[in-house]
């Protein structure tokens, strides 16, 4: 631990902001192979724990009067819907599942991330990118599929002035295809940068004067981290219902 | 560890990077790829065990519970709608009630003034009627007892002057001395 001999020559401070995110496997070290059960598998299956217990065992009543566990999951079932239905439209409907599933996984895995120690899966780009081309890749082909080449009207601006149209076609591919650059790297970004500035005001607590700061610091950046936890969820699902309803109608 | 062994075979360059990461100062772990297979895959097993727990289970219950507790909504306004619609009914009916007792009440009372006013009215002929009957029978008594009195005065009369005539020593002719009171007491 090279950096930690370097730190402590240098009084005390020890930051390893982005050590939380290391993946590695549990039960041992070793190298991290598809199917290792590591640390990130192991709170992506608590996520789908989570998940199960909100929506099933919580409406497990199937109370007419709701208890709190089934509020929450009707809250988190009338949230999304209301919000695919009011974006996509009917049409969109159909797709409610898959965008519920975007949705309670993100939020789960986000709010569990905020459990100390823990590992949050969606802080790596490799989970957000997933989800991100999942959403890209579904919405153009579904694009394609439901519109023909009609999707490509898209691209053309028919409202602006007939010169300005290869230009605004030209802009509008690439912000097209920047889209599940941005998707990804917003929620994966937010949800990072947060729990490494979490670590950053732990290191500086080693200094005996700074420390009430810290956990003054500490304690006001997790309550952010709670909102940017479930607005990250949130926006990431929004996106996906304004691509969606990009892919079903595709006119401006 | 012979499957490590066998494993960081297969996976030399995985092993270099995964060292690489583990310095700690390397740069970000979210950029180290020989995870992102890891990731990935559970991600993958995460999402389609997440929407076939939403798809099967979780989401056709919470639309049935809240279609169930819409339903019971409608259900209650609508009791609720008929229980209102029947309490003016019967507001309605006690009403009408009210009103007919009170016109029922009125008739009984015009129909006891008139038995009572009818009864008065028998009682009191009937009460003319003796008391004119009374006040004939009595003049008649009194008629009577006048009419015997003057017959007890004109017996009187005639024995009082046939004893006279005796007494002053006349023969008292029985049919003269009659004949003169009676002409004497029609003075």
């Amino acid at each position: 631990m090279a950096t930690e001999a370097q730190g402590a020559e240098e009084g005390g401070l020890v930051f390893h902001p982005m050590d939380q995110f290391i993946v590695s496997p549990l039960g041992g070290d070793g190298i991290v192979s598809w199917f290792t059960f590591t640390n990130a598998a192991l709170w992506t299956g608590l996520a789908v724990l989570a998940v199960f217990a909100i929506l099933v065992l919580g409406t497990s009543k199937r109370a007419v009067v709701p208890g709190r566990m089934q509020s929450i999951a009707e809250l988190a079932y009338g949230f999304v819907y209301k919000m695919v239905e009011d974006i996509c439209g009917k049409e969109g409907v159909k797709y409610f599942p898959y965008i519920m599933t975007l949705f309670m996984f993100i939020v789960c895995a986000n709010f569990l991330g905020l459990i100390p120690t823990a590992f949050t899966p969606t802080s790596h780009f490799a989970v957000t990118v997933v989800l991100a081309m999942a959403v890209f890749l579904t919405v153009t082909i579904l694009g394609f599929i439901k519109n023909g080449a009609a999707f490509l009207g898209l691209f053309w601006v028919a409202s602006a002035p007939l010169a300005l149209r290869p230009v605004l076609a030209i802009i509008e591919l690439i912000s097209y295809f920047v889209r599940p650059v941005s998707h990804s790297i917003r929620l994966a970004g937010n949800v990072m940068a947060g729990h490494a500035v979490i670590k950053v005001f732990a290191g500086f607590a080693a200094i005996a004067v700074i420390s009430p700061v810290s956990v003054v610091a500490i304690t006001a950046m997790y309550g952010l981290e709670v909102l940017v936890s479930f607005i990250q969820a949130y926006v990431f699902t929004i996106l996906t219902c304004v691509y969606l309803k990009d892919a079903l109608h595709p006119g401006h | 560890m012979a499957t490590e062994t066998t494993h960081s075979d297969g996976l030399a360059d995985a092993v270099g990077v995964a060292e690489h990461s583990a310095d700690g100062n390397a740069g970000m772990p979210q950029l180290d790829f020989s995870t992102w297979g890891n990731q990935i895959f559970w991600l993958v097993v995460a999402l389609i065990a997440i929407y076939f727990i939403l798809s099967r289970v979780a989401l056709p219950r919470i639309a049935a519970i809240l279609a169930e507790r819409q339903g019971s909504i409608t259900n209650d306004i609508a009791a609720a709608e008929d229980l209102k619609a029947k309490a003016v009914d019967a507001e309605a009916a006690y009403d009408q009630a009210l009103l007919d007792a009170r016109a029922e009440a009125q008739r009984i009372i015009a129909a006891a003034q008139a038995d009572i006013q009818g009864d008065l009215d028998v009682a009191i002929e009937k009460a003319d009627a003796e008391i004119s009957a009374k006040t004939a029978e009595s003049e008649k008594a009194i008629a009577e007892i006048r009419a015997g009195a003057l017959e007890n005065v004109k017996t009187v009369a005639k024995d009082t002057a046939k004893e006279i005539i005796a007494v002053l020593g006349g023969e008292a002719d029985a049919k003269a001395v009659n004949a003169a009171v009676t002409a004497r007491m029609k003075g």
